[in-house]
């Protein structure tokens, strides 16, 4: 196991399109950190770098003690596991498994050894004689995953892979490779654009987007303390909802207008982000999670109000998800997956106690927590915390 | 597909109709041809069987039989021999030899065939998967030497077996040699090696499409695996590429084993290298003595490429990556 450092690593393509900038990450050893991105942000390239698929432009890649930059992917204690999985079609489950160990020339009866146990934890015995071609996708993937952990790496590099399973199927091997992280307790870079599986897979989250790194933390930090709009929109789902509002005091009560709706901040709102006075009167952008908004009849009465139409609701069964109208203007946090023109400009999601009455078309009154509010710079876009 | 499709949707049109409204022309074409019934096509079948299938009949005739009657009537005469085929195979210096001169085809075929491919699957994997400064213009420069008849190279190349290449440096009067003199004329090297040069382009270039359609993680996940680019080649190239390698293998085969022209510039009047195409030609004699035994003659020599025809063809598998890679 190992510590694995990359310091200002940079990809510039040949044709000078720069997909990584200057990404900067510690993993600690025995480490879970997962890269997460919208598509095309330099995540996967990033995670080639440190596999010695991609040559790296500049800065320096560190791995246990050793600078890596020059090395042969072969030499740098590494496993990966591909999207696609990338079996070796013409072998059988167990030699695939044992590939690279006989590549490293072991001792036939070790080499079975090590098969078997990595079959027994992956529940892969009885398929051991088949050929991938006789696989179910999520079978393929243990054994990808055998044929990474039988080598006991220094570092595991997962490269998206749970995106080409089911839904079912993906929800069962996330708990899979978590459990299999806790039991070998190996330093993971797991790469994925699917924020469920960082958020509950990492024991930290570093976000990427168009090749920067925007920021690295917990995956509760990065959903309750978001450094930009970005990290704040990408973060959760349903997402959290921006709006452009302006920020104004009148005698020491201070209060947010969105559209035609007027918040009044809690008085602990600007205790805790003294920054925010110097806003008074400008525009700011305001994100409000689905969950800090609920039915006004279900919650507390001293809490200010938002009154729209509903116009659609999601019964969860745990939850009720409300949309409705807002008159303020939505921000675009910057990532490039959502549906933008699906995207009604306008529409908002609050998720609210289930019990809640409210039907589509009904008039609604929502209760927002403002201290659970999160506030922007307009101009820089970033987090106003303090 | 479509078509199977468009059927179940609409069974009362006819196929043609069908074609033609979807306003495709490959369509309209490829419903033409489905169009053409079956036991038709079995005519045309038979038809074109019947020049090689009397020239077989007849392999089995006596020379009388052949010059006085024709094919059919063996049919209710009779009259089968195997003496032609005893003839040829024979030592006897008329008609005889063909047991010789196959072992000369076998001696010029198989390096032929097995080195070029050797050697081109080798070149085929560097110019896919190794990234080589001028990659791109030395793949295009090899299989652009496709455009190259080889007859055009036959004497020069001759030349070169014969005597080597000399240069004499102008002014000194000092002589370079640029290709040693092997004294090649005349043996089957000489043959399989200009079978070898001019099959290499080609070779190349098939192999080259197969192997770079291989998936690219396969690679990758053996290089993290912890193998070398020979080893990538060995265990992973090779065996996938088996049914690339086995329609090369037989393409090459027959076109070495057929082949006239570069044998008789190669080996000349040296009688006792001819392969089993020059011998069978020769068999004839003057004015046509013995062409009774050509047609026998000509069936042993056509039977080896069939047997490896069909010793290969079982290696024709579809779905050798499947489950390898999911897209």
């Amino acid at each position: 196991m190992a510590h694995v450092s990359l310091d200002r690593l940079t990809k510039v393509y040949p044709n000078g399109f720069l997909a990584v900038d200057a990404l900067s990450l510690d993993i600690e050893d025995g480490e879970f950190l997962v890269l997460v991105g919208p598509s095309g942000c330099g995540k996967s390239t990033a995670l080639r770098m440190v596999a010695g698929l991609e040559s790296i432009t500049s800065g320096t890649l560190t791995i246990g003690a050793e600078t890596v930059n020059d090395v042969q992917p072969r030499d740098r204690n590494i496993a990966m596991v591909f999207q696609n999985y990338a079996l070796y079609p013409h072998l059988t489950v167990a030699r695939n498994i044992a590939f690279p160990l006989s590549l490293a020339g072991l001792p036939k009866s070790e080499i079975d050894a090590k098969v078997t146990e990595a079959a027994r934890i992956l529940e892969l015995e009885p398929l051991l004689e088949n050929r991938p071609a006789q696989l179910s996708g999520g079978q393929r993937q243990r054994v990808a995953m055998g044929r990474a952990i039988v080598r006991d790496p220094a570092v595991f590099l997962m490269d998206e892979p749970l995106s080409n399973l089911d839904a079912k199927l993906r929800v069962q091997m996330r708990a899979e490779i978590a459990r299999l992280h806790r039991r070998l307790e190996a330093t993971t870079l797991y790469v994925t654009h699917d924020q469920v599986e960082a958020m509950t897979m990492g024991d930290r989250v570093a976000v990427m987007r168009d090749g920067t790194l925007q920021q690295t933390d917990e995956p509760s930090t990065l959903y309750d303390s978001p450094d930009n709009l970005f990290v704040a929109g990408f973060i959760g789902s349903p997402a959290m909802n921006v709006r452009r509002a302006r920020l104004e005091s009148d005698d020491g009560t201070w209060s947010v207008h969105l559209g035609h709706n007027r918040l009044t901040l809690a008085d602990a709102v600007l205790a805790t982000r003294p920054a925010l006075a110097g806003y008074d009167g400008a525009e700011i952008v305001v994100g409000i999670r689905p969950e800090a908004m609920e039915d006004a009849s279900l919650a507390d009465s001293g809490m200010p109000r938002i009154v729209a139409d509903a116009e659609l609701t999601e019964a969860l069964g745990s939850d009720l998800l409300v949309h409705f109208h807002l008159d303020a203007p939505t921000v675009d946090t910057g990532d490039p997956d959502t549906l933008d023109d699906l995207d009604d400009d306008t529409l908002m999601i609050a998720r609210v106690d289930p019990r809640s009455p409210v039907r589509p078309g009904d008039r609604v009154e929502l209760a927002v927590d403002t201290e659970r509010l999160h506030f922007f710079d307009a101009e820089t876009n970033l987090a106003i915390r303090t | 597909m479509t078509v199977t499709a468009t059927t179940t949707a609409t069974p009362r049109q006819s196929t043609t109709t069908r074609a033609r409204s979807s306003g495709r022309p490959d369509r309209f074409v490829y419903g033409l041809l489905r169009s053409i019934p079956t036991w038709l096509l079995w005519i045309l079948v038979m038809l074109w069987t019947v020049p090689t299938g009397s020239l077989l009949l007849n392999s089995f005739r006596t020379r009388d039989a052949q010059r006085s009657s024709g094919w059919w009537v063996s049919f209710t005469e009779g009259g089968w021999t195997l003496d032609n085929y005893g003839d040829v195979l024979s030592s006897s210096r008329q008609t005889g030899g063909l047991a010789q001169a196959l072992l000369n085809s076998f001696a010029i075929a198989i390096p032929a065939t097995v080195i070029p491919i050797a050697i081109a699957a080798m070149a085929a994997y560097a110019f896919a998967w190794i990234p080589f400064r001028g990659r791109e213009v030395l793949f295009v420069a090899t299989v652009s030497l496709l455009a190259l008849p080889n007859q055009v190279a036959l004497l020069p190349l001759l030349q070169l077996f014969a005597g080597g290449a000399h240069w004499t440096v102008p002014g000194s009067g000092t002589v370079v040699t640029l290709f040693p003199d092997l004294d090649l004329a005349g043996t089957p090297t000489a043959v399989w090696l200009t079978h070898t040069a001019f099959a290499m382009p080609f070779a190349i270039f098939l192999l080259h499409n197969y192997i770079s359609s291989l998936p690219k993680e396969l690679f990758e996940a053996a290089r993290i695996d912890g193998a070398d680019h020979f080893t990538i080649f060995w265990r992973l190239v090779l065996p996938l590429s088996v049914p690339a390698l086995a329609a090369f293998t037989i393409f090459q085969f027959l076109w070495t084993w057929n082949d006239y022209l570069i044998a008789i510039t190669m080996i000349g009047a040296n009688g006792a290298n001819y392969p089993a195409t020059i011998k069978i030609a020769s068999m004839a004699g003057e004015f046509g003595l013995r062409e009774h035994v050509l047609s026998a003659g000509a069936f042993v020599q056509a039977g080896i490429p069939m047997l490896v025809f069909f010793a290969l063809q079982r290696y024709f598998v579809r779905g050798l990556l499947a489950g390898s890679v999911k897209s």
